[in-house]
């Protein structure tokens, strides 16, 4: 019954050039990159949005109302946006991936048939929700809004739980180069799939609160101090401020998951050389050659994070064969940028929380409503740099320790003329999307006509 | 029957069911596109509109749905046709982004010319997806896509005679039942002068996509003789049943009897893709790969079953409420407000 023939048929025609393996990848991270923006927005936006309803329903609140009608308008576009650029990706896996699809498709083909079921769910109740607003009871459209952030947030889940399996790859042995014995659900639940899912899941709550609240931050910069835009920057960055604590604690155990299973991307992370107790911490500075340079170190620092005790071992990159090594310095910047970026974000929280607390108002101060206002691209900004983290600490290997990038890429010629199309492509669609979001913060509250009435 | 057996056929429900309503969305595009200037053709656009704004999102999951069934299922097919056919298949993931954005974004445009960009960005883009899919379709029936990873012609596998005939067949069909469909829409939402409009091309439509097929019979035997003498053979009575329905369906349409032909339309495409896969099983790559060599671990494949099952339980009652809410929605207001 086993295919004598499997291993063949994956086998590759010949290497890719390095180009075309450059090409692929950085199509691979435009596109990824791009998507996990309006994916967050997917995730975290039903829920504010059926929060404000349920809020103006519940206490005849016009305000509310106004707001979820407002920011249901954006989640129409962005769901339509997010739906094609993930339907991209599912088309580059092959495209550009074949050789890990091929190899290990059946292996994480799992948690994809699930997340097309929340997609389908998701497509269908927001189809729903948005058109039949006013054809269905006020608690029957409450109703159809809740599946969809169910399977936004189960949506998460599964795609990233893939994506952690790539880091802990289980559920499976190899047979002389041959998949065998999978169990997909052991590579679904692979050890990386907790810390990585709630990382994830928190940031895209954190993303679409930081970043609806950043468009009021700006109208309250602007003078308009109404109920209205103060409604719609403090319900949002009441949930992303009250999560960004939790993230910090997240982020924390999952950096410390990695000291364990993944100890080179840890060292990455760190730009840590060498292994050993009273692992420094280091911020910013340059790899070069074999070690950090111009960073500023915290003694002992990754130690007590690491083991609570200085006298924890924390294993370098010296324990890693340099072909087997991650590019170090981005991976390291980024890791500072995503943490500082938290830290930020956990400062603004506090201001707003003790001035809500002390007087009960948002604070009046253009240094908090400044950084309020950037919010929303720092958010952005961290989860991008913590994607960079994941993927690029992962390098050399798409599959961790058993497939290199370099042997998973599709080995036809001028993979880089798709990515030229693609960064035309995606240029026109950011400019759009900007574009229309844009014109759609500034329209009257009336739904846009297809084309103009006749006169 | 063995669980690849059933995947096989769960794979093959999921692509009739994206080209029965995500074809007629593309086919939507498509009538977008010759509707005619900006304000003639208004009226229609709106009815298009009305008839693809809450749905289109839905329809589209068949394809991301059969896409994964296929790389679960199959991988090594998967792999060796996204890597031959990168080129057509880059080309229609473009076309899908084009699609679904420029949709999005026309609706929540006020200026005419922001309007026209968007709307041309959509219609055009609703051909080029159905013709790029259509020749992927012509290269695996044709048998040009060998296993292994890009071990094909990457562009003569795409660019031949069945491949080009897959392509104008694709977008015909769309067309044809897009138009179908929208004479009932039309009806529905008391639009009798517009019915005709559709019903006119719906007929057009129709002798354009007979003609393509019968055409395409000739072009199969001259260039894909395995897959003509599968569909002369095998899978004859689906050829047959593609043909009459294909009749009836103009028949009723001559007669106006809308609903029933939306029926007729769809089960003779239904047919026509049926008829395919009869000709080719059991191979999934012709000329060599058959799906036995090819499918996945039984434990994989009937975990994606199980799960699939249980999904069909939440997905279909939830699909048929979404159809529910959009039969009843007025055209006038069909968005929020």
């Amino acid at each position: 019954m086993r295919p004598a023939l499997a291993a063949p048929l994956i086998a590759a025609a010949g290497p890719a050039s390095g180009a075309d393996l450059a090409a692929a990848r950085t199509q691979m991270a435009l596109s990824l990159g791009w998507h996990i923006i309006v994916a967050c927005l997917g995730v975290g936006m039903p829920a504010l949005l059926l929060f404000t309803e349920w809020r103006g329903l519940r206490r005849g609140d016009d305000d509310y109302l106004r707001l979820a009608r407002r920011w249901a308008k954006t989640v129409a576009v962005l769901f339509a946006v997010g739906a094609v650029s993930g339907t991209i990706l599912s088309f580059e896996m092959g495209l550009l991936w074949p050789g890990l699809m091929g190899a290990y498709g059946q292996v994480i083909g799992l948690p994809f048939a699930l997340e097309g079921i929340a997609f389908f769910l998701e497509a269908i109740f927001i189809g729903i929700y948005l058109y039949a607003w006013d054809r269905l009871s006020p608690r029957a459209h409450l109703l159809a809004g809740v599946p969809v952030m169910i399977a936004g947030v189960a949506s998460a889940f599964f795609v990233v739980s893939a994506n952690a399996w790539m880091n802990q790859p289980r559920g499976f042995r190899l047979e002389g180069g041959r998949v065998t014995d999978v169990s997909p659900w052991a590579a679904m639940f692979n050890p990386a799939t907790p810390p990585q899912t709630i990382h994830m899941i928190v940031a895209a709550f954190m993303v679409s609160g930081f970043a609806t609240a950043s468009v009021y931050a700006v109208a309250l910069l602007r003078g308009r101090r109404d109920r209205y835009h103060r409604l719609g920057f403090l319900v949002p960055f009441t949930l992303a401020g009250a999560l960004t604590p939790v993230q910090i604690v997240v982020g924390d155990y999952a950096a410390r998951f990695l000291a364990d299973y993944q100890p080179t991307k840890l060292a990455a992370m760190e730009g840590l050389t060498r292994t050993g107790p009273n692992a420094p911490l280091s911020l910013g500075g340059i790899f070069v050659g074999d070690r950090l340079r111009y960073a500023l170190e915290i003694p002992s620092g990754l130690s007590l994070l690491v083991g609570y005790s200085p006298d924890t071992v924390v294993q370098g990159l010296d324990r890693t064969p340099p072909a087997d090594r991650p590019p170090v310095t981005p991976v390291h910047l980024c890791f500072d940028v995503m943490v500082g970026i938290g830290v930020l974000l956990l400062l603004l929280s506090a201001w707003l929380a003790f001035s809500w607390w002390r007087r009960r108002e948002i604070p009046r101060s253009r240094l908090f409503l400044w950084p309020a206002a950037a919010s929303g691209v720092l958010a952005v900004v961290a989860v991008e740099a913590g994607w960079v983290v994941t993927e690029l600490g992962r390098q050399p290997w798409v599959v961790y320790g058993k497939l290199r990038t370099a042997d998973a890429v599709n080995p036809a010629p001028n993979l880089w003329a798709g990515l030229l199309l693609l960064i035309v492509v995606y240029t026109v669609l950011t400019v759009s999307t900007v574009y229309v979001l844009r014109l759609m913060a500034r329209a009257r509250p009336v739904a846009a006509p297809q084309e103009p009435e006749t006169p | 029957m063995e669980p690849a057996q059933v995947l096989l056929g769960v794979m093959w429900l999921g692509l009739i069911l994206y080209a029965l309503l995500g074809g007629a969305d593309f086919g939507g595009g498509l009538w977008d596109l010759l509707a005619g200037g900006s304000r003639a053709g208004m009226p229609q656009r709106r009815l298009i509109e009305h008839s693809l704004g809450p749905v289109w999102e839905a329809n589209h999951v068949w394809l991301i749905f059969v896409l994964v069934m296929l790389w679960t299922g199959f991988p090594a097919v998967f792999a060796a046709v996204m890597s031959t056919l990168y080129i057509p298949l880059t080309l229609a993931a473009f076309g899908i982004i084009g699609r679904g954005a420029a949709f999005a974004f026309r609706k929540s445009s006020t200026e005419l010319w922001q309007q026209r960009l968007f709307g041309a960005a959509f219609a055009l883009s609703s051909v080029l997806t159905p013709f790029f899919l259509g020749t992927v379709a012509g290269a695996v029936a044709s048998g040009r896509v060998p296993p292994g990873l890009a071990r094909g012609d990457l562009v003569g596998a795409w660019v031949n005679p069945t491949s080009m005939l897959g392509g104008v067949l694709a977008v015909a069909v769309c067309a044809y039942l897009a138009a179908v469909y929208l004479c009932d829409d039309a009806v529905r939402s008391r639009l009798p002068g517009m019915a005709e409009v559709f019903r006119r091309r719906a007929l057009a439509a129709a002798v354009v996509t007979g003609v393509v097929a019968l055409g395409g019979i000739g072009v199969l035997h001259a260039d894909a003789p395995r897959l003509f003498t599968g569909l002369t053979h095998g899978a004859l009575p689906f050829v047959l049943a593609s043909a009459v329905l294909g009749v009836a369906s103009i028949a009723l349409l001559w007669l106006r009897r809308y609903l029933l032909v939306r029926g007729t339309a769809a089960l003779a495409v239904t047919a026509v893709l049926c008829g395919w896969a009869v000709a080719q099983y059991p191979l999934m790559l012709p000329p060599a790969v058959s799906y036995r060599e090819v499918a996945a671990e039984p434990a994989v494949i009937t975990a994606v079953l199980a799960v699939t099952g249980v999904g069909a339980l939440l997905v279909l009652p939830s699909i048929a409420w979404l159809l529910a809410v959009q039969h009843r929605l007025p055209l006038e207001r069909g968005d929020l407000g």
